[in-house]
């Protein structure tokens, strides 16, 4: 009798302490994860806290300027070359989400076209650069220019374009195009007043997140764009072209380049490129930050229409 | 306004853009091809030397006769990228499964857009921090004539792909049914238990699609790269030790040659190889898709 209650007894305490193991497992691994979570929010506001303040204490006055000293004219290049690019990239992206949205049939072709989609966004921009730099520069003998560089970041950013105009087609209920259609509208009329209205502000999330990647695109301009530039703010020096801060087809160095010959240039440049960082950093972080705050809302919006 | 010239245009447009899209990667792949082949069949390398032997010498100028063997730039790339992914890998499955079964609420409203902000960090910016902080402090700690490594490479590529890694990872995590959790619960499992054996199993394919994903931008990655790994080409001594990539030899060489030469026809063939490895990675994507879609079936 106290043999059999002894060992049941004893497979009692075996499972409780298998018990207390697996819990302790548990635990030890709760605390990891928190701590991992934990390392890399502190590793992103450490980092991009860094940038910031270490640009603008090392910053002299005489660095804001707009002039051969100074950063302005590389901030106006980053601004001027991200908006030339997405006045190609966005026309481009949108029709052709919605392509995809609207036309495309469930066959061979659409799935070779997102095979080439896909390729086309992950393809290094290194290569998307010396495509650039070979079919624009060099088949037509022309000297680096901004338009060229702005066309590269075109074509790296329209997988990004098209994708989120697919996503904000599909995502519409669809009595807006059943409604549209039955009023007698053609598919090209829905789409044009009923559907591309209804997706603006998903598509102006996309922009946004497209003109935040732009700014830092840096080995795409490499052999693009030229890396330095002699821009003049007098319009009496615009007779010649090449000093009109508005003419497309002029050298124009980014601030992503202007951190990168730092990296190559001697001594001396390095508050530069630190500032230059920091600037870059504050463009990219309010973009993304923007870009996520848009699309907070447009989610909650829709969730209270359901 | 209904008339037929107009909805003939735009149906035209729409399609052109489509196309458009198709003929990109396409045209970027035969460029490249067509330049790259200069060095085969106008300067008379082979293939063999090319991938196989480790003297990078090619003269720049129209006669030719260097030697182009690319080795150490493709084996540079891989053990970089191999250590990136390696550091990654780990901390991002990790921050996945805090995301999605630790702290799901805490995770989405904080952890998840930092993560995503950190994808848009330029990579220039990593770079420059890398070369002026991670590399000085290398140096110091591990008393090395200079920080510029291999390793420097590595913890700069892994930071870097860590967003992308994570929120793939996350999503995949995030798809795994409810009911298979519930079920492991109901039986009395610990959420170790279940994370560990019935959801990350679950998660696998997906997961592995996002390994894939960073893998394919780690080898991209030129300037970041170039900044802070020196630029000795030759195999690395030990994790310390210098190298070259594939990326950082176009990035530092390509504007200095003349156009035409053989050494930048080397270059262009690099170039190409790197859109071949992009293009693999995508179909590498498409097959492990293709069988996680049989297994569930």
């Amino acid at each position: 009798m106290t043999e059999v209650k002894n060992e049941k007894k004893a497979r009692v305490e075996v499972s409780q302490s298998l018990i207390r193991r697996a819990r302790a497992v548990d635990n030890i691994w709760t605390v990891v994860f928190y701590l991992v979570a934990l390392f890399f929010l502190l590793l992103l506001f450490a980092f991009a806290g860094y940038v910031i303040i270490k640009g603008f204490t090392g910053a002299k006055p005489e660095m804001f300027r707009f002039d051969r000293n100074g950063v302005g004219n590389y901030f106006f290049n980053t601004v001027y070359l991200v908006f030339l690019s997405l006045l190609i990239s966005v026309p481009i992206g949108v029709m052709g989400g919605i392509y995809m949205a609207e036309y495309a049939k469930d066959n061979a072709f659409t799935k070779f076209l997102r095979i080439a989609i896909e390729t086309l966004s992950s393809l290094p921009s290194i290569v998307v650069g010396l495509f650039g730099y070979l079919i624009f520069l060099v088949a037509t003998k022309s000297q680096p220019n901004l338009l060229v560089g702005a066309i590269c970041v075109a074509i790296l950013s329209l997988p990004l374009m098209t994708t989120t105009t697919e996503d904000a087609l599909r995502s519409l209920p669809p009595s807006y195009k059943l409604g549209s259609m039955g009023m007698g509208a053609t598919l090209r009329q829905t789409i044009q007043s009923v559907l591309i209205p209804a997706c603006v502000p998903r598509i102006i999330t996309g922009v946004i997140l497209a003109a935040g990647r732009g700014f830092g695109e840096a080995a795409a301009l490499l052999y693009t764009t030229g890396s330095d530039t002699n821009i003049k703010w007098n319009p009496a020096a615009w007779v010649n072209p090449s000093l009109n801060p508005f003419n497309p087809l002029r050298r124009g160095g980014t601030l992503s380049l202007k951190i990168w010959t730092s990296f190559t240039a001697s001594v001396g440049a390095e508050d530069v490129a630190n500032l230059s960082s920091a600037i870059l950093m504050i463009m990219v972080l309010s973009f993304s930050i923007l870009a996520h705050y848009l699309e907070g809302r447009i989610k909650k919006k829709m969730g209270d229409t359901k | 306004m209904y008339s037929k010239g107009k909805e003939k245009t735009w149906k035209f447009f729409v399609l052109l853009c489509g196309l458009l899209m198709i003929a990109l990667p396409i045209a970027i792949g035969i460029f490249l091809a067509v330049k790259g082949n200069a060095l085969f069949y106008q300067y008379h390398h082979t293939l063999g030397e090319f991938l196989f032997t480790t003297t990078w010498k090619l003269k720049d100028d129209l006669v030719g006769g260097g030697k182009g063997g690319a080795a150490v730039f493709i084996v540079g790339s891989l053990i970089v990228c191999g250590l990136a992914l390696l550091i990654a890998v780990p901390f991002s499955l990790a921050a996945a499964i805090f995301m999605t079964e630790i702290a799901p609420k805490w995770g989405t409203k904080i952890l998840r857009p930092a993560v995503e902000i950190f994808v848009g960090i330029p990579s220039v910016v990593y770079g420059w921090i890398g070369m002026t902080v991670l590399v000085p402090f290398l140096q110091n700690v591990f008393h090395l004539k200079t920080g510029r490594s291999v390793l420097a490479g590595g913890i700069v590529l892994a930071v870097m792909i860590f967003p992308s890694i994570t929120t793939v990872a996350a999503d995949a995590i995030r798809a795994v049914p409810v009911s298979a959790r519930m079920a492991a619960y109901g039986l009395g499992a610990t959420r170790w238990q279940v994370t560990h054996q019935i959801v990350m199993p679950a998660a696998q394919t997906s997961v592995l699609t996002g390994v894939i994903l960073g893998l394919a931008r780690a080898f991209g990655e030129a300037l970041a790269v170039a900044m802070v790994i020196g630029k000795t080409p030759a195999f690395p001594k030990g994790i310390f030790g210098q190298t070259a990539t594939m990326t950082t030899v176009i990035a530092s060489r390509m504007a200095e040659l003349m156009e035409g030469s053989e050494a930048k026809a080397g270059l262009w063939t690099i170039a190409f190889i790197l859109y071949l490895i992009s293009l693999f990675f995508i179909f590498l994507i498409h097959i492990i898709a293709a069988k996680g879609a049989k297994k569930n079936k």
